[in-house]
């Protein structure tokens, strides 16, 4: 469920060259073309959508580099 | 107090003897400071952050830093190149020494001092490191690569040359690799001039880059995890100790100013010296903000969880970035201000206190990587940090 709100969110703000779909929950979102400045909007449009906030210690490249990472994080914040 | 390191022993002496005779030359004719990179490799400088068990001096960061301001007090050309071949060593030493061929590579450089030039600039994408146009193409065990670069600093006096690239020809722009090529590998066909305000010493115009080589030459890591964590804070460390270098070489010759005057006065002490005192000031806020982050990075470096850990976080690029662009604007204010305290002395080119070389260099820090590209960067940051 958030896995596939997670997947959105990527679509709409992660300016991906290639289709988001396609992508596996393991897939590094960098090597398919997230830039930094994306990932910004990304977080932006998660913290929007799952009504959350990301602590610093977090906004960190690897806590961002796949959808499982992504999903990782948010469990962690909503536990 | 403990005795220099043969290094900076070896630095203190190149400055003096190979650089400092040659600056007003090197700057005045727009050429390559010849004489202090020979003598850099003759003393095998070039080879100082290469781990002793590969031949190397294995010296630190901090000792790099240190040799940057000391070069920089005479030849900022001649600091600066050292400092882009000294990012690409680190770059290689801390990224790709898991990799026979870069190990054997390294073991070369320490022989035969290659000087190994970075090549991140592109038409079309201008200065921004983290995007490429160019692609790697890939057949059996050789690859090919054409880079259109609007700028390669030395371009023409390298051995080596370290090329940013998409990664294969269908690779997004960001998704990028890092790539040696060899001397006998490349070609450079120069596409315009480097005739500039300041900074005419590290000979930087545009070229056209033709190259092939083996596939083992192509780093395994991609370029975004060695740019976060090694190739931005190196790169903005080491030029800090070309900027402190330059800095201090206009401070002291106001120093030397104020001096003068109040031997030619004794008892009073001239108006300039109260200008001087604020000056110096200004130089240690500049020399300890370099030194803060040094300090810090020696330390964050060296730390089990160095590539996932803090370096990579987003308040560590922006404190890098900070830096960066705090001490690129302070350094043409320390400039101007040691020139107003010499005065029209020191606004003549052939009078000891000549400021105007000091003043042009410095101009380009600011310029290279620009400022207001790195605030935008910083902006976008700060949409999402908290300081929490």
């Amino acid at each position: 469920m958030s896995k596939e709100k997670i997947r959105q969110i990527l679509k709409e703000q992660g300016k991906f060259s290639s289709n988001v779909d396609s992508l596996a929950d393991d897939a590094d979102l960098y090597e398919a073309g997230m830039t930094s400045h994306a990932s910004v909007n990304v977080m932006l449009a998660l913290e929007d959508a799952f009504d959350l906030e990301f602590p610093d210690r977090m906004l960190k490249r690897s806590v961002f580099e796949s959808i499982n990472a992504i999903n990782a994080a948010i469990e962690e914040l909503t536990a | 107090m403990p005795s220099e390191s043969p290094l900076i022993q070896s630095a203190r002496l190149i400055a003096k003897e190979y650089a400092a005779p040659h600056a007003d030359a090197v700057d005045r004719d727009a050429r390559f400071p010849v004489e202090a990179i020979t003598a850099l490799k003759q003393e095998k400088l070039l080879s100082a952050y290469v781990p002793a068990e590969l031949g190397g001096a294995g010296a630190s960061l901090s000792e790099l830093v240190e040799i940057c301001e000391i070069l920089g007090r005479e030849c900022a050309a001649t600091a600066m190149i050292f400092a882009m071949h000294q990012i690409q060593v680190i770059t290689i030493v801390e990224h790709a020494m898991d990799s026979a061929w870069y190990r054997a590579y390294l073991g070369d450089l320490v022989k035969h001092q290659y000087l190994i030039a970075s090549v991140t600039s592109e038409v079309g994408v201008g200065g921004e490191m983290r995007r490429s146009k160019c692609a790697v193409e890939i057949d059996g065990d050789r690859f090919r690569l054409v880079k259109d670069a609007t700028t390669i600093s030395y371009g023409a006096q390298a051995d080596d040359l370290l090329v940013t690239a998409r990664r294969h020809p269908d690779a997004a722009g960001s998704d990028q690799s890092l790539i040696l090529v060899r001397k006998a590998d490349y070609t450079l066909e120069q596409k315009g001039n480097w005739d500039t305000m300041g900074m005419r010493g590290t000979c930087s115009p545009p070229f056209l880059m033709r190259s092939s080589g083996h596939i083992e030459q192509i780093m395994a890591m991609p370029f975004g995890d060695m740019s976060a964590c090694t190739v931005v804070p190196v790169s903005h460390l080491l030029w800090g100790g070309c900027w402190a270098g330059g800095a201090a070489a206009a401070v002291n010759k106001a120093r030397a100013f104020v001096r003068a005057q109040a031997r030619a006065n004794p008892g009073t002490v001239p108006p300039t010296a109260l200008r001087l005192a604020e000056l110096v000031s200004m130089l240690q806020s500049l020399r300890t903000s370099v030194q803060a982050c040094l300090n810090e990075y020696e330390i964050l470096s060296k730390a089990e969880d160095a590539a996932n850990g803090t370096l990579s976080s987003i308040a560590y690029s922006l404190k890098m970035n900070n830096l960066k662009i705090d001490a690129t604007q302070d350094l043409p204010q320390i400039v101007i201000k040691a020139l107003s305290i010499c005065g029209i002395i020191g606004y003549k080119n052939d009078s000891p206190f000549a400021m105007s070389r000091h003043l042009r260099d410095s101009m380009s820090a600011a310029l290279m990587v620009g400022n207001d590209r790195i605030l935008a960067t910083n902006a976008n940051l700060l949409l999402v940090l908290k300081d929490d």
